[in-house]
C-alpha cells in the first residue's frame, strides 16, 4: 500500500500542491483526475520521488520514502514500473532490450531467462514477435504497450502511469485500460494512474481521487461520481456533451 | 554562476559513483568510443592533412632565406602541429562533432523523459548517461590528436612533395632535428584535457536541459560555445604551466 501524508509542492510563489492526504490499496486501480495544473502530475511525480515534496511524507508498505537516502530508494524503485505519458522508450535500443533493460541492470539472470522473460511480457501486451523493432517504427499504442512490457518486467508491486490514453484512439484507449486492469488484478500491484479521460474514469476506476486546485476535492469509485453534488467535480466530469447525455441515462 | 558551477562538479561527483553493473556501463563505454571515436575519424583525417599543408607552406614562405636552412621549415611544421595545430583544432572541431552529439542526444532523452524513467527504474542516471561519454572523451580524444598529428606531419610532406618549396629530403630531416619531447607530454595533457572538457560540459548542458526542441537545440550551442572558450582557456594554461 502506499500512503501519501500531507503532502505539499511548492515552485517559486506557485503552490501546485496544498496539504494532499490518500492511500493507494494494491489490487485496485487508483486514479487520480483533475483538470490541467490541477496538481496531478505534480503529486504522482512526488510519489515516485521525482520531486521531492516541499513538505509531507510518501509510505511504501509503511518506510517512509521521503527520508530515504538515494541508495536506500533503490530497493523500492526496483519495485516499481511506470508508463510515462509518452511511454519515454530509450530510442536507442530495440523493443526487446528496452524491456529487458533492467533486467541487465538489476539482476544475475542469464541472457536466455532475461530473453524469455522479456518474450513473456510482450506476450501479455499482445506484441508477440515485434522484439526487434525500434521505439520509432512503432505506433502510440504499441510504444504504450512496449512501456508497459517494460514497467512489468521486473514483476513491480507498484505501478505507477501517467496519462495512458493521451493521443490514442478510443478504441486502443480502452484496450490499454483494460490491460492495466488485468494487470493489476492479476499480480495485485498497487496501481496509480493519472488521467483526465472520462472513459478511463468510468471503466476502471475502483478509487478516484479528484485534485482541484492543488488540494484533494472528492474521493470515491467511478459508481459514486455520478450521483455526486460535488460542483467542481461534476463541472470537471460531465464537461462535454456526450459525457451529460449519459448522466441522465444513469 | 557558482550555481551552476556548483551543479556541474556535483554532476561529476554523481558520474563517477559505484556503478549498478560494471558489464552494462562497459558497453556503453564502448559504444561511446566507437561513437566519437570511429564517427570522428573522417572529419579529423580532412583537417589535419590540410592544416599539415598549410602549416607547410606558409612556414616555407616565411622562411625564404639563404641564411636559413630549409629543414627549418619540417622542425618548424613538426613543433606547431604537436604543440598547437593538432590538439587545439581537433578539439575545436571535436567540440562541434561531439559535443553538440553529446548535448543534444542527453537533452532529448530529458525532455522526452527518458532520464526519469531511468531515475524511476533505480538507475544512478549521471553514471549511465554522463560517465561513460567522459571516459569515452578522455580516451578517445587522445588518440584521434596522435591520428591528427601523424595525418598533419603527412600533410606536410604531400605539400612539399607538390610544391616544391621544400624538397621531401628536407622536410624529413627537419622532422627529426632537435626534437625536444616536452611537446609530446603537452600535447598528450591539452588532448586529456580537452576531451574531458568537451565531454562534460555538453554533458552538463544536456543534463540540465528543460523543456522542448528549441531547448534542446539551444542546449547543444551552449555546450559547443562553453567547450570552445574553456578549450581556448586550458589551451593557455597548460602551455604556460608545462612549457
Amino acid at each position: 500500500m502506499i500512503e501519501v501524508k500531507d503532502i505539499y509542492k511548492t515552485f517559486g510563489d506557485n503552490h501546485v500542491l496544498q496539504g494532499i492526504t490518500a492511500s493507494f490499496k494494491p489490487g485496485k486501480n487508483n486514479l487520480i483526475i483533475g483538470g490541467s495544473g490541477s496538481g496531478k502530475t505534480t503529486l504522482l511525480k512526488c510519489i515516485v520521488g521525482l520531486h521531492e515534496p516541499t513538505k509531507g511524507d510518501v509510505l511504501y508498505d509503511g518506510h517512509n520514502f521521503t527520508d530515504m537516502h538515494f541508495t536506500d530508494r533503490v530497493h523500492i524503485r526496483k519495485e516499481i514500473g511506470m508508463l510515462f505519458q509518452n511511454s519515454a522508450l530509450f530510442d536507442s535500443m530495440t523493443v526487446e532490450e528496452n524491456i529487458m533493460f533492467p533486467l541487465n541492470l538489476f539482476t544475475d539472470q542469464s541472457k536466455e531467462e532475461k530473453l524469455d522473460r522479456a518474450n513473456f511480457c510482450l506476450k501479455r501486451v499482445n506484441l508477440e514477435g515485434k522484439n526487434k523493432l525500434f521505439p520509432s517504427e512503432l505506433s502510440g499504442g504499441m510504444k504504450k504497450r512496449v512501456g508497459i512490457a517494460r514497467a512489468i518486467s521486473m514483476q513491480p508491486k507498484y505501478l505507477f502511469v501517467d496519462e495512458p490514453n493521451s493521443g490514442l484512439d478510443p478504441l486502443t484507449s480502452i484496450l490499454i485500460d483494460e490491460l492495466i486492469a488485468e494487470l493489476t488484478e492479476e499480480y495485485n500491484i498497487t496501481t496509480v494512474v493519472v488521467t483526465h479521460d472520462m472513459n478511463s474514469v468510468m471503466g476502471i476506476g475502483d478509487h478516484v481521487i479528484f485534485l482541484y486546485n492543488g488540494q484533494k476535492w472528492w474521493e470515491g469509485t467511478n459508481h459514486d461520481i455520478a450521483h455526486t453534488d460535488n460542483k467542481e467535480l461534476n463541472d470537471f466530469v460531465f464537461a462535454s456533451k456526450f459525457m451529460k447525455a449519459a448522466r441522465e441515462k444513469l | 554562476m557558482f550555481h551552476s558551477l556548483g551543479r556541474y562538479i556535483l554532476l561529476l561527483w554523481l558520474s563517477f559513483r559505484k556503478p549498478e553493473k560494471f558489464k552494462v556501463y562497459w558497453a556503453e563505454v564502448m559504444r561511446e568510443m566507437v561513437s566519437q571515436g570511429i564517427g570522428s575519424l573522417g572529419i579529423i583525417v580532412i583537417i589535419s592533412v590540410f592544416i599539415g599543408a598549410v602549416a607547410t607552406i606558409q612556414t616555407a614562405f616565411q622562411l625564404v632565406s639563404d641564411l636559413v636552412p630549409r629543414s627549418v621549415v619540417g622542425g618548424i611544421t613538426r613543433d606547431s602541429t604537436i604543440l598547437e595545430f593538432s590538439p587545439t583544432i581537433s578539439a575545436l572541431v571535436l567540440a562541434g562533432r561531439i559535443g553538440s552529439s553529446i548535448a543534444s542526444q542527453i537533452g532529448t532523452m530529458r525532455v522526452t523523459e527518458q532520464i526519469d524513467a531511468l531515475e524511476i527504474m533505480g538507475v544512478n542516471t549521471p553514471g549511465y548517461i554522463v560517465s561513460p561519454k567522459i571516459i569515452s572523451g578522455v580516451s578517445m580524444v587522445p588518440l584521434l590528436v596522435i591520428v591528427s598529428v601523424l595525418l598533419g606531419l603527412g600533410g606536410g610532406y604531400l605539400a612539399c612533395a607538390v610544391s616544391n618549396t621544400v624538397s621531401t629530403t628536407d622536410y624529413l630531416s627537419g622532422l627529426t632535428d632537435g626534437f625536444n619531447t616536452v611537446i609530446v607530454t603537452v600535447c598528450a595533457v591539452k588532448a586529456v584535457a580537452f576531451g574531458f572538457i568537451i565531454t562534460s560540459i555538453c554533458a552538463y548542458q544536456g543534463f540540465y536541459t528543460s523543456g522542448g526542441a528549441l531547448e534542446v537545440g539551444q542546449a547543444a550551442t551552449r555546450g559547443v560555445v562553453y567547450s570552445c572558450i574553456m578549450i581556448l582557456f586550458a589551451d593557455l594554461i597548460i602551455s604556460k604551466v608545462l612549457l
